[in-house]
């Protein structure tokens, strides 16, 4: 939930559906991706499943474009690993279809899909060394073995461990073990790249390396992928367009950007990024919000009753020395080029308002101060 | 004598891990170090009594065939095994029932545990209570109940076609029945071994990476899950092998001669000292068999560790 949102977005705002024809990528590299350079459409429609009394899917609806990297947010047990795995073929939906290319895949086979897969646990063959873990698809397929090796060492050259080859997965790191992982899941040059949380089990700094390789890698390649996390801070650093998730459902599928900017439901606003809730009235028949003394409209329409909460970006919320608004600063943290403070209004509410370090120095803890928010649009919901 | 093969076995092999890790901490102060003199004390009186346990008994038997009364000291009865008559053919015996037993246990108990582990794991208290229901029946009863089916089949079988069958299965070079009823002996540990080293496996995992790369369910399980089960499957079949060669009881009533029951008759017929010599050289194999296992298991344990 520390997300700073500019060097979040930041990344996933470089231009990025990467071409079929990319011709930034070395041809060495784009070699072993031969058959993958197309990016394959895949949609989810309607998939329900349930499992016994818990509804892992609900009626999830998702395109995916070609050449983009979707990540699958949302919290733990929202449906996410579920949805990946219907689409990798390990599990067959109660109703729905998931389409690739506008083919309905959901009666063939898992080992027909054509979907490469790094699973959340290490999956390595233990008894397998490096080079016959990623060449084991090969071998399935027949591939004689010197084609095998070098298509493996080809991949182990692209996912940065070339001298890994002779390794057994208990000599490798948890990092190194999943680079393997997705060298493995390229090996097929599947149409779809699936990630289910790949880097949970990892440390932090390994995680952010691996990250960002792995956006390097799908972009080069120009491979459709489906990144499954809970992280929303990975999510909205790597993906072109993010799905949040809840309860099964979609909630709301956009750029990181957007998404961030205009949450279009409650929990996206909550879930994504920190967000203050404040008590406010409505007024005009619900277009606008009387809050802190200012009335401002509100962003879209509303069918709720006046006592109302309004969701607000710490970084939204102006914070001024002095006023007779009686709220007060009562704590704060730095985090860098900003600090964060928390502010007590009057009635009890505890907010947080991110300000420059330098504004922020002249409002130390105990400083009675006045909360305002810009002239624009709030997002508002039902009070908590 | 059969008893003392199977049981030697089973304790043999575990006093060595426990005195490896004898000393204590070092750095350890003043009370703590009291502490640690009397757990040692204890530790050192719990290994006599079980050592001289075991050690009395088998010393005892290389005692009795290495001692020849008048003349003193003597390795005739070694020398003896070579040549006595009914061994090899008994040793032959033991050996194909054995290997029968493992591949059956196997092709009973793979599928069996795989299938728990992947479809249902509440299915799991089943098998396990199916697999260790023979420790609770009695081999002699085991061997009632044979015997009285065997003596039903002999009735009522003669006039039928299965007839011929049934006496194949009773044919004294390869008792089927004998082989059946070592299968269902062997289930207990068998299972356990297996189940362990299946538990140490992610298998759902492993499965679904080897199918998602091109693999079929079947495939998958046997170029993923059984090379990774090699060392629950050399357990089992080590310790099948050790329950085979040490059973008297069921092949002893059922009147066949497989190794256990040739040592024991051979020492009621007066070739004593050989008979012996025989079951002590038995045992020493099998420790050591036993022991490179555990050497083997511990290294694997080891390379694990360090991941
Ligand atoms: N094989 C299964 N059996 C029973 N319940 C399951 C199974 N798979 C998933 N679930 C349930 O479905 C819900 C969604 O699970 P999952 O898709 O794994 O969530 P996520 O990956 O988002 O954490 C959870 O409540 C989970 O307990
Ligand atoms: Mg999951």
């Amino acid at each position: 939930m520390t997300t700073d949102p500019a060097s979040a977005t930041s990344v996933a705002a470089v231009p990025s559906p990467a071409g079929p024809t990319d011709s930034s990528a070395p041809a060495a590299v784009a070699a072993p991706a031969t058959g993958s350079s197309t990016g394959a459409t895949v949609q989810f429609v309607g998939l329900r499943r349930t499992f016994g009394a818990t509804t892992a899917l609900d009626g999830l609806d998702l395109t995916v474009n070609p050449g983009e990297l979707l990540a699958l947010l949302g919290p733990s047990g929202c449906g996410k690993t579920t949805a990946l795995r219907m689409l990798a073929g390990f599990e067959t939906p109660d109703s729905g279809q998931v389409l690739v290319d506008g083919e309905d895949v959901t009666r063939i086979p898992a080992h027909r899909r054509d979907a490469g897969m790094v699973f959340q646990s290490y999956s390595l063959f233990p008894h397998l060394n490096a080079r016959d873990n990623v060449a084991f698809g090969l071998k399935m397929r027949k591939t004689g073995k010197v084609e095998r090796h070098r298509r493996a060492d080809e991949l182990l050259e692209l996912v940065g461990l070339p001298t890994h080859g002779d390794r057994y997965p208990h000599q490798l790191s948890g990092g190194q073990q999943q680079r393997i992982a997705l060298a493995r899941a390229l090996a097929l040059q599947p149409r779809v790249l699936l990630l289910d949380e790949p880097l949970s089990a990892l440390d932090a700094k390994v995680r952010l390396n691996l990250r960002e390789e792995i956006r390097r890698l799908q972009q080069e390649l120009g491979i459709t992928t489906l990144f499954v996390t809970h992280d929303q801070e990975e999510a909205l650093s790597m993906a072109d367009r993010v799905a949040v998730m809840h309860a099964g459902r979609m909630e709301q599928c956009d750029t990181p950007a957007e998404l961030y900017a205009r949450p279009a439901t409650a929990f996206v606003a909550e879930f994504v990024g920190t967000m203050n809730r404040i008590p406010g009235a409505l007024t005009e028949g619900g277009r606008t919000v009387e809050l802190l003394g200012q009335r401002l409209p509100v962003d879209g329409t509303t069918e709720l009753r006046a006592e109302v909460d309004v969701l607000v970006r710490p970084e939204n919320v102006l914070v001024t020395a002095g006023g007779g608004q009686g709220a007060v600063v009562t704590g704060t943290t730095f985090l860098g080029a900003s600090t964060r403070l928390t502010v007590q209004l009057p009635d009890g509410t505890a907010l947080k308002a991110d300000l420059s370090t330098h504004d922020a120095a002249e409002l130390p803890a105990g400083t009675g101060v006045t909360v305002s928010l810009p002239e624009r649009p709030v997002l508002v919901d039902s009070r908590r | 004598m059969a008893g003392v093969t199977a049981s030697a076995l089973n304790t043999e092999g575990r006093p060595a891990p426990s005195t490896a890790n004898g000393p204590g901490p070092a750095g350890a102060r003043g009370g703590v170090l009291a502490g640690l003199s009397r757990i040692r004390w204890g530790r050192g009186t719990v290994l006599l009594v079980a050592g001289l346990y075991f050690l009395v008994p088998i010393g005892t038997t290389l005692w009795f065939t290495v001692d020849n009364s008048p003349q003193g000291f003597s390795l005739d009865a070694y020398r003896q095994i070579f040549t006595v008559p009914g061994l090899w053919p008994a040793l032959q015996l033991s050996l194909l029932l054995a290997a029968g037993t493992i591949v059956l246990v196997y092709l009973l108990l793979i599928p069996a545990v795989v299938a728990v582990r992947l479809g249902s794991p509440r299915l799991r208290t089943v098998v396990e209570l199916t697999c260790t229901l023979p420790l609770v029946v009695p081999t002699i009863a085991l061997t009632a109940g044979i015997s009285d089916v065997l003596r039903w089949c002999n009735d009522n079988l003669a006039p039928t076609p299965f007839y011929a069958t049934f006496l194949d299965a009773q044919n004294a070079n390869f008792p089927v029945v004998l082989l059946l009823a070592y299968v269902v002996m062997a289930l207990p540990l068998a299972f356990r071994t297996l189940d362990a080293g299946m538990r140490a496996l992610d298998v759902r995992t492993l499965l679904e990476a080897a199918q998602n790369n091109g693999a079929s369910r079947g495939r998958a399980i046997v170029t993923v899950i059984l090379p990774n089960l090699r060392a629950a499957m050399l357990n089992t079949a080590f310790i099948t092998l050790a329950l085979v060669l040490g059973e008297f009881t069921v092949a002893s009533i059922l009147g066949y001669v497989p190794f256990a029951v040739w040592i024991v008759n051979g020492n009621s017929a007066g070739q004593g000292p050989v008979t012996v010599a025989v079951s002590i050289v038995s045992l020493l194999l099998t420790w050591l068999l036993l022991l490179v296992l555990s050497i083997g298991s511990e290294r694997r344990g080891r390379a694990q560790a360090q991941h």
